[in-house]
């Protein structure tokens, strides 16, 4: 049994080397965000009209399908990294916590998944007739 | 630890008086978890209806979108809760985008000097506010007809 208190086991072992990272991410994924979803509205708005084949022949170009892709990797890796500091923030039992957090974990690689098969898929196939 | 009763306790968050630069930080967390979850998931919706064909697309459209004449009582309840969900969700992006830019800015260490800080909240918030106003009311002339 350690008696020491909590502060007196952790004095002198350095930082855990990794504080940095999620921070530097979260502003990273902040910036390319930015970026992607400007390029969305504007690519959308320089469309001639929403019908379903003009969308679909839209997206299946390759100048398209790729920064959609990387928009949906960039938004759900910062919802991954921004609602962690939620939870982290406002559910304080622990088990909530993990469960909560493995569910985030799921949802947003489930969710980038989905959307980037879907985009492949109508990118390698061709915009169905 | 036992509190006397009667003593001063902290200041809560229920009884503090709000200031924009409290209101700015609680609305960044809010609009992105609306963000992450409603835009989120129409987006996925709409992504997939466009991969789904002329069909998918269409229901898309009458749920989402406009259900038109000889929508069911459910299309356009459906088509309502969409309308507010998609003001909330646009609203929500300005408003991420505008206190996003403003962290960007507090995160090189500069507007920190009260004011400053201050003044920039109710920008994000002014220009939030407009931007959703500006794409409503376009939305609304020029796509469904409200």
């Amino acid at each position: 049994m350690d008696s020491r208190t909590y502060i007196g086991r952790v004095r002198g072992l350095g930082s855990a080397k990794h504080g940095g990272g999620h921070w530097i991410s979260q502003r990273m994924t902040a910036v390319s965000n930015l970026l992607l979803t400007t390029w969305l509205v504007t690519s959308l708005l320089i469309l001639p009209n929403f019908d379903q084949a003009t969308l679909a022949q839209w997206l299946s170009q390759p100048t398209v399908a790729v920064p959609m892709i990387l928009m949906l990797v960039s938004i759900f890796w910062h919802i991954r990294l921004g609602l962690q500091v939620l939870i982290e923030d406002y559910v304080h039992d622990n088990s909530l916590k993990f469960g909560a957090i493995a569910f985030l974990n799921f949802y947003v690689v489930g969710g980038a998944a989905f959307g980037i098969f879907t985009v492949a898929k109508l990118a390698f196939t061709g915009a169905p007739a | 630890m036992t509190q006397k009763a009667g003593r001063p306790l902290a200041p809560h968050l229920q009884i503090y008086r709000w200031s924009p630069q409290m209101a700015i930080s609680i609305f960044h967390r809010a609009t992105g978890f609306i963000l992450a979850t409603a835009g989120m998931l129409t987006l996925l919706w709409w992504l997939s209806a466009i991969g789904g064909g002329a069909e998918s697309y269409a229901s898309f459209q009458k749920y989402v979108v406009s259900a038109g004449v000889g929508a069911t009582g459910l299309q356009t309840a459906s088509n309502w809760f969409f309308r507010l969900v998609a003001l909330a969700v646009t609203f929500s992006f300005f408003q991420h985008v505008c206190s996003g830019l403003r962290h960007l800015v507090l995160d090189i260490g500069a507007g920190y000097e009260l004011k400053t800080n201050r003044t920039w909240a109710v920008a994000a918030f002014v220009a939030a506010f407009f931007a959703t106003a500006l794409v409503a009311l376009l939305v609304a002339s020029r796509f469904i007809g409200v």
